[in-house]
């Protein structure tokens, strides 16, 4: 029981943590060039957590795409072009954009929105194929989007 | 922003071009039995506005889930075939009816699987095939319907498809299936899904990707039912789409539901030129 309690506890603070200073997905402050200056989630990310989220998850970004850092696992995805060198071609704010909503920098983008709560066409349960209940979650928190562009600030080539 | 842009598409065809090796469909030819040639490749028909040429599934496939469906041996599909031979002679509900006592042999259904979904006159609806045997089975033979996506379903469908194995798929569209149609093909572009994606964004604009482990194909129909390796079994056209559909995140429609109809009459319509495969066999 004790240990229980404990984790809640932990889980409760950790979570209460990174909403802390967070921008909601309805606030978000993309400029015109569809980037995001400040941090969504008020905090540094975490690289090694945002390595993870490429691959699993909500993330799953190298289902689309390519990525040398991670050629230890497999599959990866065609879709989008491959990141490596995306921090030598894009800047901090301009990666928080692309990860936070793709579709305000290139127009129609298959990649998903990460940090979007509105206006989905039968949005579904997860991957139930029910219908969706209660509050809208974005695929990422806010920080979780500080976390992956900061592991994509290490893909640099130059 | 046009520069970067530029520059991206510059990348990502690079990144196409450094993965040679699974880029479109491959070159093979598909006879079953040594005996059926297959249509596996032509031209796109008129209404198909983004596609040139239409590509069998079967050609996206690796060379070993090819092999299993050129030999009915070989091809677990055919278990289901067999199956449904025999419920195809069986006596079932009050009226004391098989399909065989009013239909003869299966082969007298020689090309109606080329033809479905399609419009019935005298019922006033688009009917895909599926719907056609359930309404034999009810109103002909006073028996209970088959569950949509079901096994018995599945077996009855890959044995009514594999008479008119070779033929060409040639759904009609026009007339008074048009509004069917068009409500199919409003659906195949829209965008569903906390994942936004509509079917084209995978089968029309990324055809021949990869996408994680999997090779995007044209998600053509013409091999239905299909055996899938993945979960070992005969796959209706409804149960596939609903996979799809769930997949983007999204709510799915019910197998058998006017969206799938509509959905699946419009799919059907932009294979028309490839050979009725079914039962074919998919990973
Ligand atoms: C469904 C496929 C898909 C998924 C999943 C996806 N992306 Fe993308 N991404 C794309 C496409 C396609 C583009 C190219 C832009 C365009 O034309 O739409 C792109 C572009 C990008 C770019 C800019 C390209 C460059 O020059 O480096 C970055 C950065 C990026 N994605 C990061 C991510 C991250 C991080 C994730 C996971 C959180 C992710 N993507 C998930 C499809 C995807
Ligand atoms: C009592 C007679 C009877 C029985 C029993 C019967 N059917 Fe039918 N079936 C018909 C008639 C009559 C038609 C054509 C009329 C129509 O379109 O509704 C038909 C049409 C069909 C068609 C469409 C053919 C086409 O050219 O479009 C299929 C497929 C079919 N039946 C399958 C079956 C199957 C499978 C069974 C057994 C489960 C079965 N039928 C049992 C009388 C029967
Ligand atoms: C995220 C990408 C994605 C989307 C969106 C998607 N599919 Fe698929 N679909 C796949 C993959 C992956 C496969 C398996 C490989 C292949 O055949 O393309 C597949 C397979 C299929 C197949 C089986 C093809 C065969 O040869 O047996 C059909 C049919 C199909 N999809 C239809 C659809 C329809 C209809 C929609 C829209 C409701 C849709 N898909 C949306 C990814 C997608």
């Amino acid at each position: 029981m004790k240990k229980i309690a404990m984790t809640v506890a932990a889980l409760v603070a950790s979570a209460g943590l990174a909403s802390a200073g967070a921008v909601a997905p309805g606030d978000v402050a993309f400029a015109e060039d569809g980037s995001v200056a400040q941090s969504l989630s008020g905090a540094a990310g975490d690289v090694e957590n945002g390595r993870k989220i490429m691959n699993k998850g909500a993330g799953n970004c190298i289902a689309c795409h390519q990525v040398t850092a991670l050629s230890h696992l497999l599959f990866h995805g065609e879709i989008g072009p491959t990141l490596d060198g995306a921090a030598d071609r894009w800047t901090q704010a301009e990666l928080r954009g692309i990860v936070a909503n793709a579709k305000n920098v290139f127009e129609g983008s298959m990649m998903p929105s990460f940090y979007k709560t509105t206006g989905f066409i039968r949005l579904g349960k997860a991957y139930t194929g029910k219908a969706h209940e209660g509050e809208v979650m974005p695929l990422l928190t806010a920080q979780e989007i500080e976390d992956v562009v900061s592991f994509l600030m290490t893909l640099k080539e130059e | 922003m046009k520069n970067t842009s530029k520059l991206v598409s510059a990348l990502a065809l690079a990144a196409m071009t450094s993965t040679p090796a699974l880029a479109g469909p491959d070159e093979d030819q598909l006879w079953v039995n040594d005996e059926i040639q297959m249509v596996t490749e032509v031209a796109a028909p008129a209404h198909m506005e983004n596609i040139d040429t239409l590509y069998s599934g079967w050609r996206y496939r690796s060379n070993e889930t090819q092999a299993i469906q050129m030999d009915d041996f070989e091809n677990p599909g055919f278990v289901g075939v067999e199956n449904a031979m025999v419920s195809w002679a069986k006596v079932e509900g009050d009226a004391g009816e098989s399909c065989q006592s009013c239909h003869g042999d299966v082969e007298s259904l020689k090309g109606v699987r080329a033809v479905y979904p399609r419009w019935n006159e005298a019922a006033g609806e688009v009917r895909t095939l599926e719907m056609q045997v359930n309404d034999c089975r009810v109103t002909r033979m006073s028996a209970e319907e088959w569950g949509y996506t079901s096994g018995p379903m599945a077996n009855m469908l890959a044995l009514i498809s594999s008479v008119s194995r070779g033929m060409p798929v040639n759904v009609a569209i026009d007339g008074p299936a048009q509004a069917t149609w068009e409500h199919g093909k409003e659906l195949y572009y829209m965008r569903t899904g906390q994942l936004e994606l509509s079917c084209a964004n995978c089968h029309e604009d990324s055809v021949g990707l990869m996408v994680r482990a999997d090779h995007l194909s044209q998600g053509q129909i013409n091999g239905f039912p299909t055996y899938r390796l993945k979960n070992t079994k005969l796959n209706t056209v409804h149960a596939r789409f609903k996979g799809c559909v769930r997949d983007t995140r999204a709510q799915t429609y019910k197998p058998g539901s006017a969206e799938f109809i509509a959905l699946e009459l419009y799919v059907a319509s932009r294979g028309n030129g490839l050979s009725v495969e079914g039962p074919s066999v998919r990973n």
